[in-house]
């Protein structure tokens, strides 16, 4: 009995000395630009996340490694795991705020929708590439959302406008079998207004996260014979959806995913069966023959030093789009440079930055990603950046 | 030797029967609050405030309300999450349909709403009990997350399901930074916490203990299971619908209902189960308990100069939780309160034993 | 009442048949698809029944030790031959069994069945946490050779015929297989019997010699053959990834429609929960706006258990003061 209060006390004092001691590790370098890294490395939606968090944290250190840091000022990052989940995001927020942050990358549209409402007040910069608010590309209304390289909005549209090109959608039936979260639901209301403009019926087909229960969903599809499926789902929801495809012999050639459901490991654990199934693409897909994948392998991983368990990640489509959004981050803080002298920026000086970003054919080709982006410059009032 | 009630005579009932009978613990309680009040807004970071103690104070709430069910009546219950998102999203509605209504009204209003809906889900618990009635409890989890997600008219026909809190004002003060809504918390659960003590002293509190310790026997002198259960299921429920409200007003500021899944009924769950059921007290610590451990894992490894990836630290948080827990509950399966309470013994005797 | 339910059920069931031939076939397809389904539920709910009725545990981390058990194979099988994979794993599962004997069940004797229920959850968030730090969070393909396309059958009867997927088709084959040896293992074997024995009564059958700790270990370790069989049935039709231990959460219902203590009560609440799941999210779930499958089971079995409250087998509690 004795032994065992004493372990007890030991445990307790134990976790006493723990509580004391993670504060004092609170003060970070003065003379870094801090770009936070908010990442889900664990739980149902890590095999997207990790190529993700591994392609953006690549470039960080490439840009240290190469370049010396952007204009000689070196990027210090943290990462922080949110398991996809938002009130975790909003403590990892909380908790990487203190060490003054100019731009935040959420990877989650709820997330976003969460610090939408807080980035305001703490003057830093929600750079949302391919995912988030699609309303705010207005930034005359959401003055630090950066939704760059297409919203939902977009992506739905693009995806009507693609299979008109099949033949006349008029009385068609389309099904959208979505995720059942704010990303799922972004591109609704647009599909909703394009079906009444374009005389197409909608279908809406909501699953539940995380998507692995799909059997009715695709019974339903099976009963109703939608003429195409837009698939709009994360994680372990898309490869399900493609085996529940197959396993109701629904042809995977009227299937059509979002950017976001067209990676690696979507497609992989259907192996062959998945053939046929298209997903949009933001822009660019899985390659690693660019210069800047070069560039990984030289600065990063040849030294060892590369964030991927496997060097086989380095130009997955997810790891590119998590490179890119870096970039993008990067830029920002570049452009913001230009105009404010060199040193470390504050979030409004990134903001500015953001808002001025022009990146032209001649830019993407120095960046070497030739090829994975689009020209597109930002303003203003247009934060998503017009082609 | 300091913590000794040598020589304190009680000469009256009420005295007898106040909230805390021994002098030393007056003294410290009431210290205790005023540097909670005042000491704590002087001296700690805007982290703190932030990450650490306005979550600690909600989930306290959140978890007293839940030890009210599970701790004095022995109601097992999984839902809380749901109830919490009951109190959440009534909140909202309520403050963005009669918009100059009173913030506090609205907090109040939203538990109420809680309360309905709870006692509602607590029917069943006349019929089903142990672990049959835990599962059940499930259903009001599952339900409540599908209806927040799909019945447009409770999320205001939110395009994208979700739902941001209207700017914080009471009394024509808005409540914005890090410390006022530290403030605002506090006085809240303040308040709560001394009813709840209150309420499981009287006679409504004993008797949900007389219906945990054992149903028939409860029933045999005179309770009535039925509203001893549902008022226990009402009341707990009026709790976590608050706790909610606050969550997603003074936590999030703009949530969906994942963020009130079933991962949160289990970590309320834990909160009680580590801190001490049927204790108030062990609410509080099993709170602190849940909160700070994620983050002191999180940061522990990079502070000692051994740097882990996220995911390395992620998955160890998670053996370490899962670890801990059976830990506790080897230990000290009634929790930290009663660690608390040993050691109050103890300090009885400091420094002589004998 | 127990009647009327099930006639209320059964009514619920058959009415598209009756509402014309046209729906005739996907309605067969669903009642199909549902059952299919119902026997991948029962897998899981079968282990949560083997060990609540040896040790009066609720085990919660039956799901993480689906995933931990597929995870191990997935990641074995790359360096050896499937079979030796499956071998190896069986003891891991075995060990797994003795350490959860050894480190929480018997600190834990003779404690209150929610602790005891802590504990597995405690379990659960360890076996989680493992798995990934050991064997990556990633997704895996296990392939063990099981067909993907779907069968056409009874094309001359309708038109169109009828689906049916192979994969489900043999995935409740290799369910049936494990109940029917699980059965004979129960009933016939000394083991089996001190099995049911200590289910009975924990008092009496130590008093007559059967050895408490060991039949844990033996019921934990049946509990993670049952979870292998499962993980791999679940993970070569969904990939073996984090939400696999998600499938927990659907084998409840299952167990509380069937009785916490009953092995058929398995095998027939998960045939019901999947049936009345797809029925009620095909037919209902349009007018409602879709994804009450979630919900509907546990609703299914809450009203089940208004009107029997130990379940549809469970073993009738008499309470006494």
């Amino acid at each position: 009995m004795k032994n065992m209060l004493r372990i007890k006390a030991a445990a307790l004092a134990l976790a006493a000395a723990g509580g004391l001691a993670w504060a004092a590790d609170a003060l970070a370098q003065a003379k870094e630009i801090f770009v936070p890294v908010l990442v889900y490395r664990t739980g149902p939606y890590a095999p997207n996340g990790v190529p993700w968090a591994d392609g953006f944290v690549d470039y960080l250190k490439l840009v240290n490694e190469r370049d010396g840091g952007i204009n000689g000022v070196k990027i210090a990052y943290e990462e922080c795991e949110t398991g996809y989940a938002t009130d975790r995001g909003v403590e990892c927020y909380e908790r990487l705020k203190s060490k003054k942050p100019v731009a935040f990358s959420p990877l989650s549209t709820g997330i976003t929708y969460a610090l939408t409402e807080k980035a305001p007040g703490d003057h830093i910069v929600l750079i949302t590439a391919g995912y988030g608010r699609a309303d705010s590309v207005d930034g005359s209304v959401f003055r630090w959302n950066f939704p760059m390289m297409g919203t939902y909005w977009d992506g739905a549209d693009i995806l009507v406008q693609h299979v008109k090109t099949k033949g006349p959608i008029k009385g068609k039936k389309i099904a959208l079998v979505y995720h059942d979260s704010p990303y799922g639901k972004e591109p609704i209301p647009v599909l909703e207004a394009l079906a009444k403009k374009e005389g197409f019926k909608l279908m809406l087909l909501p699953v539940t996260h995380p998507g692995v229960e799909q059997k009715a969903t695709w019974l339903q599809i099976r009963q109703q014979r939608p003429d195409y499926v837009f698939l709009w789902g994360w994680g372990v929801m898309n490869s399900t959806a493609i085996k529940e495809a197959i396993a109701v012999a629904y042809p995977r050639l009227q299937m059509y995913g979002v950017w976001w459901s067209g990676a690696e490991p979507d497609v992989l654990p259907a192996e062959q069966a998945a053939r046929g199934y298209n997903a949009l693409a933001l822009a660019h897909s899985a390659e690693n023959d660019k210069p800047i994948h070069k560039d990984m392998m030289k600065y990063l991983y040849d030294k060892g030093k590369g964030t991927a368990a496997d060097k086989k990640e380095v130009g997955q489509v997810l790891y590119n789009r998590g490179m890119l959004s870096a970039i993008l981050t990067v830029e920002s803080i570049r452009t913001a440079m230009k105009h404010y002298g060199k040193g470390v920026m504050t979030g409004d000086q990134v903001r500015w930055g953001a808002e001025h970003l022009a990146i032209d054919a001649n830019r993407i080709k120095q960046l070497g990603v030739d090829g994975m982006m689009v020209p597109f410059h930002t303003s203003c009032a247009d934060h998503g950046g017009a082609h | 030797m300091i913590y000794r009630e040598t020589g304190q005579f009680k000469t009256t009932y009420a005295s007898d029967q106040q909230l805390f009978p021994i002098l030393q613990d007056r003294v410290f309680v009431i210290g205790f609050l005023v540097f909670a009040f005042v000491g704590v807004p002087f001296l700690a970071s805007d982290y703190l405030f932030r990450a650490i103690l306005t979550p600690f104070l909600i989930l306290s709430l959140a978890a007293l309300g839940l030890n009210i069910l599970v701790g004095y009546c022995g109601q097992l219950s999984l839902g809380t999450g749901g109830f919490m998102a009951v109190g959440a999203y009534a909140a909202y509605n309520i403050a963005i349909r009669v918009p100059d209504l009173n913030l506090l009204v609205v907090f109040v209003l939203a538990g109420l709403c809680s309360t309905v809906v709870g006692a509602l889900f607590g029917i069943p618990s006349l019929r089903i009990k142990g672990f049959y009635l835990a599962v059940t409890t499930l259903a009001a989890q599952f339900f409540l997350d599908w209806a927040f997600a799909r019945v447009g008219w409770l999320t205001n026909y939110s395009s994208s399901g979700s739902v941001a809190a209207p700017p914080l004002v009471i009394f024509g003060k808005a409540i914005q930074g890090p410390v006022e809504k530290y403030l605002f918390v506090l006085a809240i659960v303040c308040v709560f916490a001394l009813l709840a003590k209150n309420l499981t002293r009287g006679a409504i509190g004993r008797s949900w203990m007389a219906t945990r310790d054992m149903d028939v026997a409860a029933e045999v002198i005179g309770i009535r299971p039925l509203y001893a259960k549902l008022t226990a299921f009402a009341v707990s429920s009026f709790y976590v619908g608050l706790a909610g409200a606050l969550w997603g007003f003074i936590y999030l500021g703009a949530w969906e209902p994942l963020a009130f899944d079933v991962n949160r009924s289990f970590e309320l769950l834990f909160m009680v189960i580590i801190g001490g059921l049927g204790s108030i007290l062990g609410s509080f610590l099993g709170a602190a308990f849940i909160v700070i451990l994620p983050i002191v894992l999180n940061r522990r490894p990079s502070a000692l100069g051994m740097p882990l990836s996220t995911a390395t630290v992620s998955e160890l948080e998670l053996m370490v939780f899962g670890g801990l827990i059976v830990f506790f509950l080897i230990a000290e399966p009634r929790g930290l309160a009663r660690l608390w309470a040993i050691g109050k013994e103890k300090l009885r005797l400091w420094p002589f034993p004998h | 009442m127990t009647i009327a339910f099930f006639a209320l059920l059964a009514a619920a069931a058959v009415s598209p048949m009756v509402l014309g031939m046209a729906q005739f076939p996907q309605w067969l397809e669903i009642v199909i698809g549902g059952l299919m389904s119902g026997v991948l539920y029962s897998l899981v709910a079968l282990g949560l029944v083997l060990i609540f009725k040896a040790s009066g545990v609720f085990n919660f981390a039956q799901g993480a030790m689906v995933l931990f058990a597929a995870l191990t194979l997935v990641r074995l099988a790359e360096k050896m031959p499937l079979v030796v994979a499956l071998a190896v794993v069986l003891l891991v599962m075995v060990a797994l069994a003795w350490l959860v004997e050894r480190l929480v069940l018997r600190p834990l004797v003779n404690q209150e069945g929610i602790v005891l229920f802590m504990a597995t959850l405690g379990v659960a968030y360890f076996l989680n946490g493992l798995g990934q730090f050991v064997w990556g969070a990633d997704v895996f393909t296990l392939d063990v050779g099981m067909p993907k396309e779907p069968k056409i059958i009874l094309d001359k009867v309708f038109e169109g015929g009828i689906l049916v997927s192979t994969e489900d088709l043999i995935a409740s084959l290799i369910a049936g297989l494990l109940v029917a040896a699980l059965a004979v293992f129960f009933q016939k074997t000394s083991t089996g019997r001190a099995l049911r024995a200590v289910a009975d009564d924990h008092q009496a059958a130590q008093s007559i010699g059967i050895p408490l700790n060991r039949i844990w270990v033996i019921v934990w370790s049946v509990a993670g053959l049952v979870a292998l069989v499962a993980g791999v049935v679940w993970g070569s039709k969904l990939g073996v990834q984090f939400s696999l231990q998600l499938i927990a959460l659907k084998a409840l219902p299952v167990v509380i429609l069937g009785g916490f203590t009953s092995i058929p009560g398995a095998i027939v609440g998960g045939l019901l929960i999947g049936l009345g799941e797809k029925l009620s999210e095909v037919y209902l779930g349009p007018m409602f706006g879709g994804g009450i499958e979630n919900w509907f089971a546990y609703v299914l079995a809450l009203v089940f258990l208004l009107f029997r409250p130990e379940g549809l087998f469970g073993e009738k509690h008499i309470d006494r003061v």
